[in-house]
């Protein structure tokens, strides 16, 4: 059974139609991309998933629930965190208090007025920003992070929720190429329980991570498979080469 | 740098009445300051901490200074140990109650926020001007005197050491709070509310309990200044106050605590010296609209940003480490 089942979504701004009937399942333990031309309806997606955007029609079922109305903080809560396209880490807070506050969001209002719950969630800050390379940023303000370090950062803040399904939304935008190459290496070891829908410009970087892909078009889905299939399918050579 | 101003405040408050014995018109002074920073406390947990842009502070601060005042009229009580609770549970419900109607269910701007409040304050103002039964324009006079057992709490240094112990009591509550978890939250609601929803908080949730919670802060501070002026009126929780929490908050360095506290006895104090100067005092309000103008325009952080920096203000919530600036 999927982890995420989308069936026929539709989101429309004004008279534009940005996704026209999407079906997407995503299976439990896979890492699965979202590739397509600029204006495709990719991230849009992504925002309807998490809930950013409330659809105009179709349905979104996570873990086997129905979560299309529900607020975006209802699906972290279920397990479905979201890594935004623009980096939204909390600029005044240091990297540390960040992490803490992605952390400290499974507690009650009683164990948030306690000073108990920093003291058992430190070594976890530390470790999940040792993971992501930021440990010795700990205590410098987020804002004052390089934008591939604000990215990192925003992916340990997803993470931070012990999400089932981590979706990201271009994670690399804006690097150089060492730090996509750290990215991927960083991102891989989370596939043991974490499943991940990736939105990404650099084909490359998907085809190393991604086992399926789902290839999107004026808010249609193209095609989808896995990586080889896609790399073989008419239908996305004919919309790539004809744009380019 | 903070704990340091915290301290000379207190030591100030400590002072104060040694050094103006004999000069019970100033004790009555700084008595009124004392109560006035917990309304702009109040504003500050909501604002400076928290984002919440309340324009009707001074609701939360007038309905539970009636509500004593009539519970003393009425009733003949005016114990401490039951009054005080009293006005800090009306204030906590009725703040409770306008929480939820701004808050849950929606996603409000900080205008429609602002407005909101301004509107109940200003219609809670018209409604008791003319209501005979709450006294009318004329308000409540002759509050009786709050009592501890037979001692009565009569204006002087006896009633302002009472609001030092309130005040000293609430600001460390305050500070307990806004340090905790809890307060790394209110933060991260202050810069980026969206984020938190997305992080798995209920962001509302959170809105309404620091609110409810200010609320009752004003609520004790509006029963102290009720029985300490010994009248209640209007104008006590309407927008003329209200405005007037904003700037003590806004003049002292709102997100500080100790800041509000500053602002007020700066506004109060400038008030107190400049009433005898007729010309001047005519023009007091447009004043104090200049100041705020000039506040937010030219040194949107207050005095207190002058002396202490953004890092130092806003803290660091995690466990300590070495080289980190760190709050006490």
């Amino acid at each position: 059974m999927a982890l995420l089942e989308v069936t026929a979504l539709t989101k429309m701004f004004g008279q534009l139609r940005a996704l026209d009937g999407v079906d997407l399942g995503v299976r439990a333990g896979t890492f699965h991309g979202l590739i397509g031309p600029n204006g495709s309806g990719k991230s849009t997606l992504l925002k309807a998933i998490a809930g950013a955007h409330a659809p105009t029609s179709g349905t979104i079922r996570f873990d086997g629930r129905d979560i299309t109305a529900a607020p975006p903080f209802e699906r972290t809560r279920a397990g479905l965190s979201l890594k935004f396209q623009i980096t939204s880490v909390l600029p005044e807070l240091s990297v540390y208090d960040n992490v803490l506050l992605a952390l400290q969001s499974g507690e009650g209002l009683p164990s948030l007025l306690s000073s108990r719950t920093r003291r058992i969630l430190d070594s976890k800050v530390m470790g999940a920003l040792d993971r992501f390379r930021l440990a010795n940023r700990a205590d410098d303000l987020a804002g004052e992070l390089s934008h591939g370090q604000q990215q990192w950062l925003e992916i340990t803040l997803a993470l931070a929720c012990r999400p089932k399904l981590l979706l990201l939304d271009e994670p690399t935008g804006g690097m150089s190429p060492e730090e996509r190459r750290v990215t991927g290496e960083l991102l891989r070891p989370i596939r043991s329980h974490c499943t991940l829908v990736i939105v990404e410009h650099d084909i490359d970087f998907v085809k190393s991570l991604c086992d399926c892909l789902t290839v999107l078009d004026q808010g249609r889905v193209l095609d989808e498979g896995s990586v080889e299939q896609i790399e073989r399918s008419r239908k996305v050579q004919e919309v790539y080469t004809s744009r380019v | 740098m903070l704990p340091l101003i915290e301290l000379a405040v207190l030591a100030i408050m400590v002072a104060a009445p040694v050094a103006l014995s004999g000069r019970p018109e100033l004790i009555t002074l700084i008595t009124n300051i004392a109560i006035l920073s917990l309304l702009a406390i109040s504003f500050d947990l909501c604002w400076g901490f928290s984002g919440i842009m309340t324009f009707g502070q001074a609701l939360f601060f007038g309905v539970p200074g009636y509500v004593i005042a009539l519970v003393g009229r009425d009733l003949g009580l005016s114990q401490i140990w039951l009054t005080l609770p009293l006005a800090m549970l009306t204030g906590l419900l009725l703040a409770f109650v306008v929480a939820l109607f701004l808050f849950i269910g929606r996603r409000p701007t900080p205008i429609f926020i602002a407005l909101g409040t301004l509107t109940g304050s200003y219609a809670a103002e018209r409604l008791v001007s003319g209501w005979q039964y709450v006294g009318a324009g004329n308000g409540l006079s002759a509050v009786k005197l709050l009592q501890m057992g037979s001692y009565e709490f009569v204006e002087g240094t006896e009633f302002y050491s009472l609001a030092c112990v309130i005040l000293l009591a609430v600001y460390l509550c305050a500070r307990g709070l806004v340090r905790s978890p809890l307060g790394l939250v209110l933060a991260g609601m202050r810069q980026n509310e969206e984020r938190l929803a997305f992080l798995g908080y209920r962001v509302q949730i959170f809105k309404v309990v620091v609110f409810s919670l200010a609320g009752m802060i004003s609520g004790v501070a509006g029963a102290l200044y009720s029985y300490h002026q010994g009248f209640i009126g209007p104008g006590n929780m309407g927008p003329g106050l209200s405005t007037q929490a904003v700037i003590y908050c806004l003049l002292g360095g709102s997100g500080t605590l100790i800041g509000p506290v500053i602002g007020t006895a700066v506004i109060e104090i400038l008030t107190y010296v400049l009433a005898d100067i007729d010309r001047i005092r005519q023009f007091w309000p447009v004043v104090l609209g200049l100041v705020l103008l000039g506040i937010i325009l030219f040194q949107p952080s207050g005095i207190l940003g002058i002396v202490v920096t953004t890092r130092e203000r806003i803290g660091s919530y995690g466990l300590r480490r070495k080289g980190a600036p760190q709050q006490d």
